[in-house]
């Protein structure tokens, strides 16, 4: 028992029931079935980006510019979809993935090729990339009316009675699990994360993670720039402002380390689902309106606190990570 | 003001004054109103012409010159006020891109006796005769509520979603809100929420739908911001709740016709730029023509919008907002 709850991913999920036991207790529609769904759709997005945002600080970097890619991708699909009302779903989708993928890309060249630490190549990339918004859209808001209603209805479309949306994020969280645990080049972003030079050493190539790390986080949110436009039906500049440091935030109540080479995937997904429940209840428990922004920031200082003192105690060598980790995926 | 800066500027009034000339010819004493707008091939100014041209037809022996710079700068105005006064319009009405920039140019053209009024975005009071908004805060407050009441046959419970806690404009409107929430003419109506989107689309839809979650019986949320507003029909059209919560408050047509359309929204309201560039023009040539003073605590005839009555701050309030709704939103949704 006490090996189980020793595990952060166990105390984040107990800490998880803890507060929707305490929230249910004072609005116990927070636990329907309707709610349930609606929260479920509301995280998807911000699970999908604090995964690949996870995956840019595993290795010492992140990407400040994942918000700006979705704005500006988001944009430029409705922009498409008001002068094609009749375009595909999936032409849309295959855009979207596109446009988000040489976003990232750009990225990508900036750091792992010119050598320019992440924070400030994205840093500029996300004034960049907003910039671009206004841009393209002249200032203009894109309405529901102008979109396609194939577009819209996209994200909410339900299969077995979860919607789009969620399907596309657990596809996703799979899809990552497999890629940190059991492909090569996801081993070795923990290695470049944990000890870059040693990883050197042994031959793993830091340009090349680098570059297929701030690849894949353009390429997500690109996707995920399209499913917010179209889940609010409403494009406008600014999209998601200030979104990318709700990525971050997840991947740190979560336990992935900001200084590289420790995190898992479901510490990522819980943190995620953790956020999403504080934003979704904070309206229902009538918490004052001016205490909500510190109670979210509050609950974010207090993860790095734990988190922090967790890793003191256990030092960074990359073998004891990896070994660990191999037992984790094994358990 | 630099030598190249001349140049420009005296090409441009050339330009301006050439056409001016063209346009001018039609009769020597018309009453020539310039209506400056923040920069063209702007939907809400074009709509704000169109109603200028509608007073100017109505009043009969005006010439309407509409014009404004490429892009919305203070710099641009300032050229094309200064050519204007080279033309020697009778009144200048503009909706200016700075208060304060604006201000040595207007007072150059009102000693040469140019009636200089300013609408929608004011000139800071040392630069005008006076100032025409739109609509003021308890005309707003009452509106919003008034549609709320109309669209629930006068019972309900009502729920505000509005923007940051700390916006000045939207706290005000809810005050006023408040106010005429506890006349006797709206006790049916039952406010049991007042929560705050932030402009954001995702933060003002969970607050939304959390406003459906906390308030099984709520009728009607009035959203006085944009983001709110859409974000919250998009809510109620996802939470399946098309017909028993309606909302209401400030939007533009062409964001809000798709939800008006869904049935999410019944009726919402925002200034009419026509009748806001009617007014301005109407305004102007009463002030130009010595019919009207425009002085503080006097009043301005404005044809079919009546009067408008100028305050101790040299300002005046055009009307109550203006309500769209299945009917006419399409028609608006083309224009802003």
């Amino acid at each position: 028992m006490r090996r189980l709850l020793q595990r952060r991913e166990n105390q984040l999920a107990a800490i998880i029931i803890l507060v929707v036991g305490l929230i249910t207790l004072r609005a116990p529609v927070f636990l329907s079935m309707g709610s349930i769904d609606t929260i479920m759709t509301d995280g998807a997005i911000l699970t999908m980006m604090a995964l690949v945002q996870m995956l840019a600080i595993l290795t010492r970097g992140i990407d400040l510019s994942v918000s700006a890619n979705m704005a500006l991708t988001g944009m430029v699909v409705a922009l498409l979809s008001k002068d094609h009302p009749e375009m595909a779903v999936t032409a849309t989708i295959v855009l979207a993935l596109g446009l988000g993928l040489l976003l990232g890309a750009i990225n990508g060249v900036m750091i792992a090729y010119v050598g320019i630490p992440p924070i400030v190549v994205t840093l500029g990339t996300m004034s960049i990339y907003r910039g671009l918004v206004f841009q393209v859209s002249g200032g203009a808001w894109v309405n529901a009316q102008q979109m396609g209603s194939a577009f819209i209805a996209f994200p909410t479309t339900r299969l077995l009675g979860l919607t789009a949306i969620v399907w596309i994020a657990a596809v996703m969280v799979a899809a990552i699990y497999l890629f940190l645990n059991h492909v090569r080049k996801g081993r070795e972003l923990y290695a470049l994360g944990g000890n870059p030079t040693a990883a050197r050493y042994v031959g793993i190539n830091n340009t090349h993670n680098q570059m297929l790390v701030y690849s894949l986080i353009g390429l997500v949110s690109g996707l995920c720039g399209y499913l917010w436009v179209a889940r609010y039906a409403v494009a406008y500049t600014e999209i998601a402002l200030g979104f990318e440091l709700q990525t971050v935030a997840a991947c740190v109540i979560g336990g992935v380390s900001m200084a590289g080479g420790r995190g898992t995937v479901l510490g990522c997904v819980l943190g995620s689902v953790f956020l999403v429940i504080i934003f979704n209840a904070l309206p229902i428990i009538n918490v004052s309106p001016f205490w909500q922004l510190a109670i979210s920031g509050a609950v974010i200082l207090a993860a790095v606190v734990l988190n922090s003192r967790s890793e003191r105690s256990k030092g960074k060598l990359i073998l004891k990570s990896a070994q660990l980790a191999a037992v984790r995926g094994t358990a | 003001m630099s030598k190249k800066y001349g140049f420009s500027s005296m090409l441009f009034a050339s330009v301006v004054a050439a056409t001016a000339l063209i346009a001018g010819t039609a009769s020597a004493d018309n009453v020539r109103i310039a209506m400056v707008v923040k920069n063209l091939g702007n939907g809400f100014f074009d709509a704000a012409h169109d109603g200028g041209q509608e007073a100017a037809k109505e009043l009969g022996n005006v010439d309407l010159i509409y014009t404004g710079p490429t892009t919305p700068t203070a710099e641009g105005q300032i050229d094309i006020i200064n050519s204007l006064i080279a033309q020697n319009v009778n009144a200048i009405v503009v909706s200016a891109n700075d208060p304060d920039a604006l201000v040595p140019i207007t007072k150059k053209a009102m000693s040469r006796g140019i009636t200089v009024l300013s609408f929608d975005a004011g000139i800071a009071p040392a630069g005008r005769l006076f100032q025409i908004n739109p609509s003021k805060a308890d005309l707003i407050g009452r509106k919003q509520i008034e549609m709320a009441s109309k669209t629930l046959g006068g019972t309900g419970e009502i729920a505000i979603l509005s923007a940051t806690a700390q916006a000045t404009n939207q706290n005000i409107w809810i005050k006023e809100m408040k106010k005429v929430l506890a006349t006797p003419e709206f006790s049916g109506l039952k406010l049991v929420d007042v929560v705050y989107g932030d402009d954001q689309s995702d933060k003002s839809y969970r607050e939304a739908v959390g406003l459906f979650r906390k308030h099984p019986d709520l009728k009607a949320i009035i959203a006085p911001t944009t983001v709110g507003i859409t974000a919250s029909a998009k809510a109620v059209t996802d939470q399946n709740l098309v017909g028993k919560v309606f909302v209401t408050g400030l939007g533009l047509p062409s964001e809000m016709a798709g939800h008006v359309h869904s049935g999410a929204v019944d009726t919402f309201a925002i200034w009419n730029p026509i009748d806001l560039g009617y007014t301005a023009v109407y305004a102007a040539y009463e002030i130009a023509t010595k019919k009207a003073t425009g002085k503080a605590g006097t009043t301005v005839p404005v044809g079919r919008m009546k009067e408008i009555t100028i305050d101790d701050k040299g300002e005046a309030a055009m009307s109550e907002p203006y309500v769209f709704d299945k009917s006419n939103v399409d028609k608006f949704a083309k224009m802003f």
